[in-house]
């Protein structure tokens, strides 16, 4: 018993990333992307209609990489709204990274609502010359 | 991931909140018959109607906007991007390509003072009612 007592509470800090309650009541998409390798980088791109640069974050912990773009719309005053094919709502996808990409050099840009990441791989360890003294 | 627990302690809510959050999502990425790309919203007041649409990653060059009579023609071009030699996808979601569709407008619009923009991927076309169709009200007088 007192064993099972020290799992429960260790679990909490090993725990991945969970994803928690959002305070806002607003609907959640999850954008369609695009994942592409190059020679030295991970190129991935989201397609989230009505974000910019501002209204965008990009979250990197423990190995997970969170895309999240908020939508700020605003109804037409005193239009009807007569024919609807999209919801508007908010984006989160959530990626695990693998070791092989370098998280200090990713870089983020928005156009035209599209969200591209560029993951540059991390450079294989370099060989190392080691002195072999006498002795 | 250690189910049904919920900061060390067991909810048995937990893994039925996990499966609507995971059927949600599978929903909201439901596909779209051919018709409806680019997904489109229609507003009207009596002056005049807005469409709106979702167009990620498309500059205003590639769209067109038409109007004849009361049939406006939406086409959309996005281009995709073939991958070079040692480059490969591992997802491939994002749709490329050529659409065009048509929209019933519910009246006639002044097809010269038509304005369409597009900002962070959506595009904003305002369509004012043509004044020959505009209601008038009509004066009552005693005979």
């Amino acid at each position: 018993m007192a064993t099972e007592r020290r799992e429960l509470q260790t679990q909490p800090e090993g725990q991945p990333v969970r994803r928690m309650e959002r305070t806002r009541t607003r609907r959640v998409f999850t954008p369609k992307v695009d994942i592409l390798e190059t020679g030295d980088a991970v190129q991935v791109t989201a397609d989230m209609p009505g974000v910019d640069e501002q209204s965008v974050h990009v979250t990197l912990e423990k190995n997970v990489l969170t895309l999240e773009g908020t939508v700020d719309w605003k109804e037409p005053g005193s239009h009807e709204l007569l024919y609807s094919e999209y919801e508007v709502g908010d984006f989160y996808r959530a990626f695990t990274l693998s070791e092989a990409v370098d998280q200090n050099r990713i870089e983020a840009k928005v156009r035209n609502g599209v969200l591209t990441l560029t993951l540059p791989k991390a450079e294989p360890a370099k060989a190392r010359q080691i002195q072999v003294q006498a002795g | 991931m250690a189910m049904g627990y919920r900061y060390g302690m067991w909810d048995p809510f937990d893994e039925l909140e996990r499966l609507q959050h995971d059927i949600n999502r599978m929903f909201s990425t439901w596909p779209r018959s051919w018709r409806d790309t680019p997904p489109i919203r229609l507003y009207a007041s009596n002056d005049e109607l807005i469409l709106i649409g979702e167009v990620p990653g498309v500059s205003p060059e590639d769209i067109s906007v038409s109007v004849v009579g009361t049939t406006l023609t939406l086409s959309v071009k996005r281009a995709g991007y073939e991958p070079k030699e040692g480059e490969s996808y591992h997802r491939r979601e994002r749709e490329t390509g050529q659409t065009a569709r048509t929209v019933e407008l519910p009246y006639h619009v002044e097809a010269d003072k038509v304005e369409a923009r597009v900002r962070r991927g959506m595009l904003q076309v305002r369509l004012p009612r043509a004044e020959a169709e505009k209601p008038r009200s009509i004066e009552v007088k005693t005979a």
